[in-house]
């Protein structure tokens, strides 16, 4: 029941997911929610994506829910 | 600010009420005003900021300071006098971007792979507590035997205090939480893990080794900021945010299953769904929530409301855990609710708890152990007759007397 109106369920829409490194403080819930596609740094902690260097992760019910609940900012969805 | 001279503000906190129907004042979404004025016991006065939306936008705004320096923060206890030198306070207290510098020094220790590969050691430690709870009498205090020393060795294993050094640390930490112990007895026994905390970081210095403080040590050299007295603080820090918090987190969790035979049948047949249920326990009793405080840096408006520069305000977990728009009937435990991930039980923002993947790790593995290992387990006095910790800043249970 936690609203994710802002973005539509349609999966050719073009919402991305987008990181921001700076902003991760690294708690790892992206990673409880997603294991396929979340990962942490070793050495920094920080997320990583699983996803090949010029892929685009798709922006699943799943990512949508990491988004919602990453603490600091770090992962948003955008649609430009 | 004519406001402050009145003191008809109401008293905060409320005992919590009903310890399974949820705390009373934080019943949420329409029945909680937005924005409540209160007077502390230190008796300033602070606002109260309710609801799921609310207490998430308060703790992720920039102009919010976790600086319990700065006038205006509001302490539920009298503060010491005499601050200490900048450069040797721990995490919890700082603002950006110090805190970030210093919660990158360890974010990578408490990553979820690093917590993963401390699994087995955790199970050690669970199953040599569950060895010393079938071997004493009946009744057994599930507090004593369970809920303190189970996250107190995983401190010890986190921080690599050495094995010879347990007994004294398991020790420490029972006397800390039995309130049979004085005033004066508990202060002596911090006294004593402090000093050895001392002791411990001065020998790491000279050999620092492969566990978390040796790493930090070397670390914080290397970026040229090394401070002795910031590392024994951050060391007390975590042991005081990892120990208290995940023991009442234990014996409440415990207590709820055992007066919910039908989910916890469930839960013994599927182990698997533990980790759930854990985030369920963990919304449901909030048990870090009146010390969730912040104080405005610059006028913050909020739903009608202006939180002025230099006032205090508390953003309390259980309120946004029990918003009704988020979680449906919140005052039910269900272990089996979609959306029980959802929780603020570790906080938000910046701060959010640095711990979390230990404690959810330590959670799952108690109550799947326990209750496999212990099938006849059961409370040896009514959960209405144990006493709840109502006025103490983290939420819990005294004592659990168990029998099997
Ligand atoms: C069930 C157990 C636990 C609960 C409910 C809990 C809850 C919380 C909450 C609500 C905060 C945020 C406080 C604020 O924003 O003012 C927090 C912060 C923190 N917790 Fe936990 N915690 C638990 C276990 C642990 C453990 C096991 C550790 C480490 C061993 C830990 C270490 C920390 C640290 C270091 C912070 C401060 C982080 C920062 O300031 O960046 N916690 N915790
Ligand atoms: C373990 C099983 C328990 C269950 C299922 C339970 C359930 C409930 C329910 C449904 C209510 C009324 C609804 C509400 O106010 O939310 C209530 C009220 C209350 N319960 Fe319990 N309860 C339990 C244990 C306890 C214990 C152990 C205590 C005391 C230490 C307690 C003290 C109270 C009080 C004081 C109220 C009235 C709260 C108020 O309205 O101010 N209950 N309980
Ligand atoms: S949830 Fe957010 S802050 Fe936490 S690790 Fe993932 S991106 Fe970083």
């Amino acid at each position: 029941m936690v609203s994710n109106d802002t973005v539509s369920n349609d999966t050719v829409s073009t919402v991305r997911l987008l990181v921001d490194r700076e902003r991760c403080l690294g708690a790892g819930r992206c990673v409880l929610t997603d294991p396929d596609l979340f990962d942490q740094d070793e050495d920094d902690g920080r997320v990583l994506l699983l996803t090949g260097p010029d892929e685009e992760p798709e922006v699943t019910a799943a990512v949508r829910r990491a988004v919602q609940f990453c603490p600091t900012g770090a992962l948003t969805l955008s649609d430009d | 600010m004519a406001d402050d001279l009145t003191t008809d503000h109401p008293p905060f906190p409320v005992p919590r009420g009903c310890p399974f129907g949820g705390p009373e004042r934080a019943a949420g979404g329409d029945a909680e005003p937005p924005l409540t004025r209160v007077t502390l016991p230190t008796g300033g006065t602070a606002w109260v900021v309710s609801g799921f939306e609310r207490v998430r936008r308060l703790l992720a705004d920039p102009r919010i300071s976790s600086d319990r320096r700065r006038p205006g923060f509001p302490h539920l206890a009298p503060v010491p006098v005499g601050n200490p030198p900048d450069e040797t306070l721990p995490m919890v207290t700082l603002d950006a971007p110090e805190h970030t510098a210093h919660r990158r020094m360890f974010v990578n220790e408490f990553t979820v792979r690093r917590m993963r590969l401390l699994r087995p050691r955790i199970q050690e430690i669970v199953d040599q507590c569950v060895d010393d709870l079938l071997a004493s009498g009946r009744p057994a205090d599930l507090v004593q035997t369970i809920s303190v020393p189970v996250p107190s060795m995983a401190v010890c294993e986190l921080l690599g205090v050495p094995y010879t050094d347990r007994d004294f640390f398991k020790a420490r930490t029972q006397k800390l939480l039995d309130r049979s112990n004085s005033a004066e007895e508990m202060r002596k026994g911090f006294g004593e893990l402090l000093g050895y905390f001392d002791e411990l970081i001065t020998l790491k210095e000279k050999d620092p080794g492969d566990d978390l403080l040796g790493r930090a040590i070397v670390k914080y050299r290397d970026a040229g900021r090394y401070n002795h007295a910031y590392m024994v603080n951050t060391a007390t820090m975590l042991l005081n945010a990892g120990h208290e918090t995940t023991t009442n987190m234990i014996s409440l969790s415990v207590v709820a299953l055992l007066e919910n035979p039908a989910q916890l049948a469930e839960l013994r047949a599927n182990p698997e769904h533990t980790a759930h249920a854990v985030e369920e326990l963990l919304r449901y009793f909030s048990v870090v929530d009146l010390t969730v405080g912040r104080v405005a840096t610059e006028d913050v408006e909020m739903d009608g409301e202006t939180i002025r520069a230099g006032e205090g305000v508390i953003a309390r977990p259980s309120s946004a855990n029990m918003d009704p728009e988020v979680f449906a009937d919140p005052h039910v435990l269900d272990i089996h609710r979609e959306e029980a991930r959802h929780h603020v039980a570790f906080g938000h923002g910046g701060h959010n708890c640095l711990g979390q993947n230990l404690a959810r790790e330590e959670l799952e593995i108690v109550l799947n152990t326990l209750f496999r290992r212990v099938p006849d387990l059961r409370l040896a006095k009514p959960a209405d007759e144990l006493s709840y910790k109502d006025t103490e800043q983290v939420y819990g249970i005294h004592e659990v007397p168990v029998t099997w």
